[in-house]
């Protein structure tokens, strides 16, 4: 996993409440079996004119003027600063792999759908929660300024406005520890093998027909 | 000390370790891969040169981009017309040969949803940590499982090492008290909760349905309600066990049997909530209060019952609201204060993992038994959940109730209710769907979806627009 510490960058704002990953990513985008090559389908519909298709040179489609992320101003934002609820609906990752390869590192919001904010972290984005208030000021503070830019810190937890302005917001400390230091999680787990070991084989004997015979599905249980 | 909530003892019985920082580990169970979110997963356990923990808790199926015309359907993989969608069910078809994964494969009698063939084969077992790279995965808390979706980096994760890296959820309960009116159903009841507490309302809950009206539900009923609980925003959709949920499992392919299941029984009554457990919120519904349910905007909560109106958004003083309501009125070509009755409908859709089991076909059979689709509906389809499904239906005769009254019969998978495959709407359309997402483009770039009971649909079918499904049939028909 890639590591985040500190961020600096051009904030764009998204000024809409429960932004599904369809909407992130539309799902004729998920048909490829990569993990790249969806920062350019990143909000399709909202950001072209025409229907975007898999396979298409996006650089010659038709773009919405007046979606937010086409705007002279937010080009080259790595901020997103959105509404509650971002992230809602699939559990599709391909939506932080489109935000992330578009060039956003941190997303603001007062709320994420829990699937989606999960899935960030895995993927070196980094999703805070700040409260209405701060978001609202933020939205304000953006559009007032062209190159509005904000400092995250992710040690220390907090967001730095241009005008000193300091927020601070919560993380867990495990998902921290992981995007602080790149972590990859699987081989965490995996020290733990032990101690998986030993669970499987207490769970075994106290439900032993999720095993063997039970619960395992093979082909010739299936087939039976 | 207080009594344990139905997901406490779930969580507990399947903790490997608990860090001090929060996080846990939690041991998975049973693990469903389609083809769509499981590539990416794969690929990354190739390349860190890593097997799968335990290849028999792994049950695989294509159901997304399948084509569900038996004509492209016969031809196999092969013959799949889309070429991405071919690359996506061939790639699942290798990484389950390769790791020795048991896939119902598209020519496999048993092959459906996902959602539909874990409960159908007995491989969603009761008190089971269930998980898939899919966020209706909340389905099979029906069955007293604890059960949710996963991305694709938690795919490796769980392939790699069995376990979930998770943080314990807050405990909700939803409590339905109560009888239904006749004619209204489980979907009336998901569609009606998610507009009571909005699609965020159940954000870091696991949320328990409970209460007499959730009791009298069938299991297919408690699928399509656990099915909808992430469109309220909660990862976990659980269910207490009961005598029905063990009559269903019983018998079933995967199900245990002989000694073991006995234990099992003793095991799984077990699983509810203690009559002291502490809930982190409550809300309570009276079913006798809910009419059939019909979306009218962008997202689950945006729904109403058929015999209201769409909102207003003068009258909304939230200014985020407000500008929502406009957006989706926009989106839908809806006016304000627009009757719900006069929606009409260009395509009807009959399927998903939330209604595509054979109770749901009965139901909307029951509707378009003797009657036709309106003239003015372009397409009307009936997607079964399963081949198991399709081949109960047709042994009762339901395709040909569907066929003579104009729908389409089609081979299972998702089809409609997310257009990964050639089954969409076009930009403007309007469509009655038995699906759980309304959102922008869900059903086909600028289509229209409205959420509604198989039932609803087969009524609006045979109208060409909305109406009280309990209009058509006569009072011992609903009941
Ligand atoms: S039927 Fe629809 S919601 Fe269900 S798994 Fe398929 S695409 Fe997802």
């Amino acid at each position: 996993m890639k590591a985040f510490v500190r961020h600096q960058g051009l904030v764009a704002p998204l000024d809409r409440a429960n932004v599904d990953t369809d909407q992130i990513i539309p799902k004729q985008f998920l048909k490829s079996i990569q993990r790249t090559g969806f920062g350019p389908n990143l909000f399709d519909e909202w950001r072209y004119l025409d229907v975007g298709e898999p396979g298409r040179d996006n650089s010659k489609r038709p773009l919405n003027p007046d979606f937010v992320l086409n705007q002279a101003r937010y080009q080259g934002a790595s901020v997103l600063l959105a509404r509650e609820n971002f992230g809602c609906g699939s559990s599709r990752e391909h939506a932080p792999w489109a935000l992330e390869e578009y060039g956003f590192r941190v997303l603001i919001a007062p709320s994420y759908a829990d699937i989606f904010y999960n899935n960030c972290f895995k993927n070196g984005l980094l999703p805070i929660v700040l409260s209405d208030g701060e978001v609202d000021e933020l939205f304000r503070q953006a559009a007032a300024s062209e190159g509005y830019r904000l400092t995250v810190d992710l040690a220390g937890q907090t967001v730095v406005r241009p005008d000193g302005g300091v927020y601070r917001f919560e993380v867990d400390a495990f998902r921290k520890h992981c995007l602080l230091e790149g972590l990859d999680e699987i081989g965490l787990t995996l020290a733990h093998g032990d101690q998986i070991r030993a669970f499987e084989a207490r769970h075994r004997a106290a439900h032993p027909w999720l095993f063997g015979a039970g619960g395992s599905v093979t082909d010739e249980r299936g087939m039976a | 000390m207080a009594g344990k909530t139905l997901y406490d003892k779930l969580w507990e019985s399947h903790l490997v370790r608990q860090n001090d920082d929060g996080s846990a580990l939690l041991y998975i169970d049973r693990h469903l891969l389609h083809e769509v979110t499981s590539p990416q997963a794969f690929e990354g356990l190739r390349l860190a040169g890593r097997e799968p923990w335990r290849i028999d808790a792994n049950l695989a199926t294509p159901d997304h981009n399948v084509p569900t015309t038996s004509v492209e359907r016969r031809g196999g993989i092969a013959a799949i017309a889309d070429e991405v969608s071919r690359i996506q069910v061939q790639t699942l078809d290798d990484n389950c040969a390769r790791y020795g994964i048991l896939q119902f494969g598209m020519h496999d009698a048993r092959q459906g949803i996902v959602h539909v063939i874990g409960p159908e084969q007995g491989a969603t077992l009761p008190g089971m940590t269930v998980v898939c790279g899919d966020s209706h995965t909340s389905t099979h808390g029906a069955f007293g499982a604890l059960a949710h979706g996963i991305g694709t980096s938690e795919v490796e994760h769980v392939l790699a090492t069995q376990c979930l890296i998770a943080q314990k959820m807050k405990n909700l309960q939803v409590r339905v008290e109560g009888e239904l009116a006749p004619g209204v159903t489980a979907k009336d009841i998901a569609l009606a909760v998610i507009g009571t507490i909005g699609t965020a309302g159940g954000t870091g809950y696991a949320l328990e349905f409970a209460g007499s009206a959730i009791r009298a539900l069938s299991m297919e009923g408690r699928m399509t309600l656990c099915n909808m609980a992430i469109e309220a925003g909660a990862r976990v959709g659980l269910i207490a066990v009961d005598t029905k949920t063990i009559e269903y499992v019983k018998g079933r392919l995967f199900a245990p049997r002989g000694a073991q299941w006995e234990l099992a029984v003793a095991n799984w009554r077990q699983l509810h909530s203690d009559p002291d457990a502490v809930f982190d919120k409550v809300v309570e519904l009276r079913a006798g209060d809910i009419k059939p349910q019909v979306s009218w905007g962008t997202s689950p909560e945006m729904v109403v019952a058929v015999d209201a109106r769409v909102p207003d958004p003068a009258v909304e003083s939230d200014p985020t609201k407000r500008d929502s309501i406009e957006r989706a009125l926009k989106y839908m070509g809806l006016a304000a204060n627009q009757a719900i009755t006069d929606i009409r409908l260009d395509r009807i859709f009959i399927g998903s993992c939330t209604n595509s089991r054979i109770e749901d076909l009965r139901a909307a059979a029951a509707v378009a038994k003797g009657r036709k689709v309106a003239a003015s509906v372009k397409q009307a389809l009936v997607v079964p959940g399963s081949g198991p499904v399709k081949a109960q239906a047709e042994q009762e005769g339901l395709d040909k109730i569907f066929i003579e009254a104009g729908f389409e019969w089609r081979e299972p998978g998702c089809s409609m209710c997310l257009a990964m495959n050639a089954d969409r709407l076009e930009a403007g359309e309007h469509c009655a769907s038995t699906s759980n997402r309304n959102f922008e483009g869900r059903q086909g770039a600028g289509g229209r979806t409205h959420l509604v009971s198989p039932a609803m649909a087969a009524a609006a079918a045979v109208c060409g627009h909305f109406v009280d499904v309990r209009e058509l049939l006569g009072r011992e028909e609903v009941a």
